[in-house]
């Protein structure tokens, strides 16, 4: 049972208020793009066991979408942040590989 | 025998009378006593039988971890089955029937297996009942099956309600001993927001029960000054009978009240469920005593020696006149003192150890006890009732030295502690040697949101049994009597006793089951707990499993730590599956969403269709009509006069903004930007796959505002589905949406007189010149602000009205009076199905099931070919998807007439390398056309638009076919005349 | 004579005689089910994961195509991940043909394991219901009892009336969702889970095959696009071809071997309730609600709920969705309300981009991989074991495992079993 920070209305949301909405930061490839292109759009997935960034949106509350950066090992979640973001917060990164120094990185 | 001691019993009053029926007999029990011991004042030591053998078994414990007295609770519709005894408070009236037995608790025809039982060893099922292969199914299984379970399965619905409620505090304490007190009184004093639980009604644990000192003070006073205290402060919230059941993620509690257990049917909610999100939790769930594994140590008398002193303390029960002592370590002293103290003999202390010292075994020496150390038990003797023990060397092979007689033994295998709730969430254990238990690993705690620890872990649950170091917190394992690991009784004992030794006593594994497992190769605890079953039963091996794994690690020659524990799982106890679903039951189930009319359809006859979480009209019967009859008068009545259906649960979006036209652009396979002011659409949306996904009429109101109609269980998922979008991806585009289905009550008025009765209605020109097809306006309708749009998904001349929610129920029955002289009749979703099926429309989630295109669909004139991006165009540009062989979607026509059955395939010659017939394409929707007088049906067959005039064949489950001829889809009014009249 | 028969001889036979044989001497003759082995040096084929798939796959690798020199690798206990915490459903009722051939292979194969293996895992084929609750369910159930009819899998609508026959403690007038009917296949079952995973690693070892238990492989070492071995705790494993079957981690595997799958983890939450007398006799799936219900053969009625949608490597779950599990089966089972639940757990599962399981070739030649059977791995571990063995030895799909290929996805080409659920209007 997640809690998650909304960053938009700053409510502690339970997981019951928020719908999950699987990995972010994916690049849409449409029109023009290769089939592996696309392949990769739609099904390559980072699904990794540690640090992993993914969209959830506070469906039940201020109906933001929002992006989180959440360990699915253990469940711990170094934050969110606005889901008009090309890629994660510089000083979130930076918490990250504190808090697990053998993270590869956000790549 | 067990009796009631005249004197003695904190928790009873004497002056109270309780009767209350045990298989029949009428027996009687004070307030304050638990089932099981008023069945030990009564006598009552036989209280069921075991799962496989049938082995007459007592009570073991006094608290959860109970394996044997179970019982089948209450009367008629109460009736719980598996009922611990030893939690269950006594009240007035109440029935219980011990379990597992036939035909009586006495003289049980299963215990035959007992006698057999070396031919049933651990996992013998597995090694035969495999021939005949049929004799599995037929013979086996059906008499295994029998005699599985423990209580009858309920027959009637639960007449009790639950209920629950949330929680919030900075910390949760599990546990009201000495110390959860401790922890409460500390946290409630620095201002925190507190809730302590307790599972049982009292305060105090075990201290109060074994009368310990809590600085300077009995700890009876010790725990009633800590309750006053607590009770004052505000922000503390304490509840008893309250057991935390789980500890999940982030904090988040689930605690089990009983609120009503004890006075069944007195109007208040049987349970409570607590969803507790807490900041911190300190469990100070306390430790449970282990038995000790010697032949007989299940015979009824036999119990563990701190559920005995409950019994003697708490209630003024002895479980027998003369108790032996069985022990491994200091604690079951106080037992012995305690009964020596009640004027109970005790012929002698059995400790495995080979020197004893320390203060309790000198009090018990000072009262003359007899000790022997070294020395273990061999047997036990008797049947249905302990009557003596064998005395052995616990260092031989059980070789008997005196035989001691004796109606009650006390055993103690040292204590666990309850690390369930430390390690459901991930919190780790290590193996303490000083104590022979696993404690939690302070270093590897389960974490929280934030990563930081969760959950801290107090007293006799992080194996700190002294009362200073409680209080203090500053103990550690060390200062605890030690206790050495003695796991079988005698140390060599040969296999006839091994095979008597009980582990897990509900499902009967004994010590010689976890040798064989671990000779066979099931080397993993979690192999040998599969295996035989040990600690599978309903007390989840509280009992068992340490000892279990001590006995598994000797045979392997490993170490405890190696072998490594079983998981941890909520619930801590099993919770009733009526308090984890609450109130919501029958009509509280799910929300239920009604339209402005649903109270009209109610009254008029309606048979419902969940449609989502809507209801809507399937067909309005009258007078004993069947379904079928109803739709088929609905249509021909809506074809020759004038239909009304209630279409307030399609779905309504409006999209606005400077970039509404090129956001719905991509939104749709059309070109919805460049559709006129007034005007409507018929439009599509994919998936990112290129699979149709929902279709609706888009209307544009004005230069920057368009609604959007959705079906009617799509709204919700589009209106996501674009804030995703939007949010997610054109995050500069300025649009804003919102999802105003419910806003509006909308009605179809269908049929040849739908303009005769909004004329007569008046208000606004509905005439064929002022509103076209296709085109919407605003307006009044017998003094109703509207909006008319000009749409028709039956192919009749029709208006969809859409009304301000409030007047919709007004305005569909204003329509129904004045329509009356029309033919106004209302219809339901299986009439709107035929008609759009006789006119050849598509259906979402008929023609569609997510795999289909709209170029199957022969929808390619509502795909843009000018725009240069969509939603699904790169998906659809797929090989698969542009596939010239793919199934495309045409009419059906049977050759008889007939209806060809719904999901039918169109079958071709030959099997395919799996063996499965050929196919060439299924039936989409297929009804008999009131209209037409014949079966009509679509389908999507492989070159289908290509064979127009070409029979096929579809299958019939019966293994029959029915032909069919490839036509046009559209069976009715080809030329839309109706509908643009 | 082919090495699974010498295999099973050398194999000492289980039987109620051997029982009364050991009864005399307290059970003291019993031999290993399984060997524990050091590894060699090389294997003709290395498995990784010793689940009821992976098991599965060396079982008929020797039975079907002689090969033996193999190894099963397992970083915990053989039988230890999803094989051992399902609901242990069997059933073959799909819609869609590749499904329909896989599951019916599997389920045909549970008919006869107890007599193959020597080993009972009591297959039960009591009979599977799924339930119609709305009527976009019931054109969904009809159309697959059609296809069944095509695919040779027996299957049969029925009314409610037959529905309550089957199981009298079924509410079918709820005020919410009435039952309408239901989709039948009176030979899907269950079968004991823990025993698929014991009877194929026993019968495995028997053929000589080597289950190398407690052993985690660390990297995957390959050269000019072929794999030559594993690099595990236990050292260097070489091998000339590998098979990859590890349910929730093939993800991670697959990142050491230095390609992608198409898959995410999640988790599977499931339920049992205390132990009590029959009263069901046979499996429901209630899709609507998402619920699904048996009794075992101890009496614990078990009970699977859905999956968390984010991804999760903790083997638990969320608790509401156990909350509404629950409370649908309350709904349709209202007994149930007064019993207790006795343990919860979950799994990891992985999910693909169709809910459909992937067997096939990667881009390294001689590895393979089995992954992606989501929530319904159990019911297929034999077929799939079949198929993935068939792969292994021809280094080409049969036509069990064809349309399960990786390339599915780049071409648009899914098997998508959701369709019969329908969409509502």
């Amino acid at each position: 049972m997640l809690t998650l920070q909304c960053p938009y209305c700053g409510v502690q949301a339970d997981e019951t208020e928020l719908a999950p909405g699987h990995e972010a930061h994916l690049k849409r490839f449409s029109v023009g793009s290769s089939d592996e292109e696309f392949e990769g759009y739609m099904f390559a997935r980072k699904n990794p066991k540690g640090v992993h960034f993914e969209r959830w949106r506070h469906a039940y509350g201020c109906g933001k979408w929002f992006l989180a950066a959440r360990d699915t090992n253990t469940l711990e979640v170094f934050g969110t942040y606005s889901a008009q973001s090309t890629e994660p917060p510089a000083d979130l990164v930076a918490k990250i590989k504190q808090k697990r120094p053998d993270w590869e990185g956000y790549k | 025998m067990s009796t009631r001691l005249a004197k003695g019993g904190r928790l009873i009053d004497r002056s109270t009378r309780a009767e209350f029926m045990f298989n029949g007999k009428r027996l009687s029990g004070h307030q304050g006593d638990t089932l099981a011991s008023a069945l030990l004042a009564n006598d009552q030591m036989l209280v069921g039988r075991s799962f496989k053998y049938h082995r007459p078994r007592g009570i073991m414990a006094a608290g959860p971890e109970e394996p044997n007295a179970l019982v089948n609770l209450g009367h008629g519709d109460r009736v719980e089955p598996n009922q611990r005894s030893t939690t269950t408070e006594l009240f007035p009236g109440l029935v219980a029937q011990s379990q597992n037995h036939w035909p009586s608790l006495e003289f049980d025809v299963g215990v035959v297996n007992s006698y057999v039982s070396r031919f049933l060893p651990a996992g013998f099922y597995y090694k035969t009942f495999m021939q005949p292969r049929a004799a599995w199914k037929h013979l086996f299984e059906p008499v295994i099956r029998q005699s599985a379970g423990l209580g009858p399965a309920p027959k009637s619905p639960d007449p009790d309600r639950y209920e629950y409620v949330y929680g919030f505090c900075d910390v949760l304490i599990i546990g009201g001993g000495i110390a959860g007190l401790q922890a409460a009184l500390t946290a409630g004093q620095a201002g925190k927001r507190v809730m302590l639980i307790e599972q049982t009604p009292h305060w105090g644990g075990r201290a109060v029960v074994d009368g310990d000192v809590v600085e300077d003070e009995p700890a009876e006073d010790w725990v009633k000054s800590a309750i006053d205290a607590l009770a004052t402060m505000k922000n503390v919230t304490l509840r008893t009978r309250c057991m935390g059941a789980g500890v999940y993620d982030h904090g988040y509690v689930l605690a089990n009240e009983r609120v009503a257990d004890h006075s069944p049917g007195d109007g208040r909610p049987k349970q409570r469920l607590w969803r507790i999100r807490a900041g911190h939790i300190i469990t100070a769930t306390g430790a449970i005593e282990r038995p000790l594994s010697f032949a007989g140590n299940d015979i009824p008398g036999v119990m563990l020696a701190g559920a005995l002193r409950d019994y003697l303390v708490n209630y003024g029960v002895s479980l027998g006149d003369r108790t032996v002592i069985v022990t491994n370590n200091d604690d079951a002293y106080l037992t012995a003192i305690a009964l020596a103290e009640a004027g109970l003999a005790v012929p002698a202390i059995l400790d495995a150890r080979t020197e004893v010292t320390g203060d309790l075994p000198e009090r018990a020496r000072a009262l003359d006890i007899r000790i022997e150390a070294g020395r273990a038990v061999a047997r036990v003797k008797g049947g249905k009732r302990v009557t003596g023990v064998e005395v052995c060397l616990q260092a031989g092979e059980g070789a008997v030295l005196e035989e001691i007689v004796c109606d009650a033994v006390a055993m103690s295998g040292g204590w666990s502690p309850v690390v369930h709730l430390w390690s459901h969430c991930g919190g780790k254990l290590t193996w303490s040697d000083h104590i022979s238990a696993f404690i939690p690993d302070t270093t590897r705690p389960p974490i929280t949101h934030d990563g930081s620890p969760m959950v801290t872990v107090v007293g006799a649950a992080a194996g700190i049994y002294r009362t200073d170091d409680i209080i203090t917190s500053s103990g550690v394992v060390e200062n605890t009597s030690p206790v050495p690991p003695v796991w079988v009784m005698p140390q060599g004992a040969p296999v006839a006793l091994r095979s008597k030794m009980w582990l897990d006593y509900q499902n009967d594994v004994k010590v010689s089951d976890v040798q064989l497992a671990a000779r066979e190769g099931y080397e993993s605890v979690e192999h040998t707990k599969r295996y035989t079953t040990l600690g599978m039963a309903t007390d989840q091996g509280k009992l068992s499993n340490i000892n279990g794994l001590g006995v598994l690690s000797d045979a392997l020659g490993e170490d405890i730590p190696r072998v490594g524990t079983t998981t941890f799982r909520p619930p801590y106890t099993p919770v009733t599956i009526g308090a984890l679903t609450g109130e919501a039951r029958g009509e509280l189930f799910q929300p239920l969403r009604r339209t402005p009319m649903h109270d009209w359809h109610e009254a008029n006859g309606v048979y419902w269709e969940p449609v989502g979480h809507w209801r809507r009209p399937y067909c309005y019967p009258r007078n004993g009509e069947t379904h079928a009859q109803a739709v088929h008068r609905e249509v021909l009545n809506t074809r020759e006069k004038l239909g009304l259906l209630d279409a307030s649960t399609l779905g309504k979006i409006i999209v606005k903004g400077p970039d509404a036209g090129r956001f719905l652009d991509m939104m749709y396979t059309n070109m919805m930007s460049t559709l006129p002011v007034g005007k409507c659409r018929y439009g599509l949306m994919c998936d990112e796959q290129g699979f149709l996904s929902d279709d609706g009429v888009v209307a544009r109101i004005d230069e920057e505002t368009w609604l959007c109609h959705t079906t009617s269980g799509g709204a919700d998922r589009i209106h996501g589905w674009m804030e995703d979008w939007l949010q997610c991806e054109w995050w500069d585009w300025k649009v804003y949406t919102a999802n105003v289905t419910e806003q509006y009550a909308q009605v179809a008025v269908v049929g040849p007189n739908a303009r005769k009765l909004l004329e007569k209605l008046g208000g606004m020109d509905v005439s064929k010149e002022a509103l076209p097809f296709m085109q919407w306006a605003d307006g009044t309708l017998g003094g109703f602000a509207v909006r008319v749009y000009r749409i028709s998904f039956s192919g009749e001349l029709s208006y969809e009205i859409a009304i301000r929610a409030s007047h919709g129920a007004a305005f569909w029955e204003m329509l129904h009076k004045q329509g009356a002289e029309f033919g106004a009749m209302a219809y339901g979703t299986e009439c709107l199905h035929i008609m759009r099926a006789e006119k050849g429309f598509i259906m979402i989630g008929d023609e569609t099931d997510g795999t289909v295109t709209p170029l199957d669909l022969g929808l390619s004139w509502a795909i843009s070919k000018k725009k240069t991006d969509f939603l699904g165009k790169r998906g659809m540009e797929r090989s698969h998807l542009a596939d010239p062989d793919r199934w495309k979607l045409v009419g059906l026509e049977t050759l008889d007439g007939s209806v060809i059955p719904d999901g039918a395939y169109a079958v071709v010659d030959g099997v395919n390398a799996n063996g499965q017939r050929n196919v060439e394409g299924r039936v989409t929707s297929t009804y008999y056309s009131p209209t037409l007088k014949r079966g009509i049906a679509m389908g999507l067959i492989k070159h289908g638009p290509d064979r127009m005039g070409e029979v096929v064949t579809f299958n019939k489950v019966d293994g029959g076919t029915i032909a069919a001829k490839i036509v046009d889809a559209v069976f009715f009014d080809k030329a839309g005349e109706k509908g643009n009249a | 004579m082919k090495p699974a028969i010498e295999g099973a001889l050398r194999m000492k036979r289980y039987s109620v005689f051997a029982i009364a044989r050991e009864a005399l001497r307290h059970h003291s003759g019993w031999e290993k089910a399984w060997a524990s082995p050091v590894p060699k040096a090389s294997y003709d084929a290395i498995i990784i994961g010793a689940g009821g798939h992976g098991l599965a796959t060396a079982y008929y690798l020797g039975k079907n195509h002689g090969i033996t020199n193999v190894a099963v690798i397992e970083k915990g206990w053989l039988g230890g991940g999803n094989t051992g915490r399902n609901t242990t459903i069997i059933r073959s009722n799909y819609l869609q043909d590749p499904s329909a051939a896989i599951y019916e292979k599997a389920r045909s194969l549970y008919e006869t394991m107890s007599q193959d293996l020597n080993y009972n895992v009591m297959f039960s084929p009591r009979g599977l219901v799924m339930l119609a609750q709305t009527h976009s369910e019931v054109r969904g159930y009809l159309r697959t009892a059609h296809a069944n009819a095509l695919q040779g899998v027996e299957t049969q609508y029925i009314g409610p009336e037959k529905v309550k026959e089957l199981m009298p403690i079924i509410n079918i007038n709820g005020p919410r969702y009435p039952v309408l009917g239901g989709l039948w296949q009176k030979r899907g079952g269950t079968a004991r889970h823990d025993a698929v995973a014991w009877g194929y690693a026993r019968a495995c070892s028997a053929m000589g095959m080597d289950i190398i238990q407690q052993c985690e492989v660390t990297g995957v070492r390959s050269d000019a696009g072929r794999v030559v071995g594993v690099e595990t705790t236990k050292g260097f494993i070489g091998t000339k071809k590998l098979g990859m079957v590890v349910a929730g981690h093939s993800g991670q595997l697959a990142q050491m071997a230095g390609f992608r799958l198409p898959i995410e983890a999640v988790a599977l939450q499931a339920l049992v309730s205390e132990p009590i007398k029959p009263c069901m006799d046979v499996v429901v799936m209630a899709n609507t609600v998402h619920g699904y219900l048996s009794q075992s053969d101890k009496g614990e009625m078990v009970i699977g709920g859905g999956t968390d949608g984010f991804n999760n490597y903790t083997q638990r779950g969320s608790f509401h969705h156990i909350e509404e599990t629950l409370r649908a089966l309350v709904e349709t089972f209202p007994m149930i309300s007064r019993l207790k639940m006795l343990r919860q757990w979950g799994g990891i599962v992985d999910m693909t981009g169709d809910r459909s399981p992937i067997i096939s070739k990667t881009p390294l030649g001689n590895c393979f991989v089995n992954c992606g059977w989501g929530t319904g791995g159990f019911k297929a571990i034999p077929g799939s074991g079949w198929a993935m063995a068939e792969l292994m030895a021809k280094g080409e799909p049969g036509p069990l495992a064809e349309a399960f290929t990786m390339d599915r996805f780049k071409e648009g080409r899914f098997i998508d079993e959701s369709v019969a659920a329908g969409v509502a209007h």
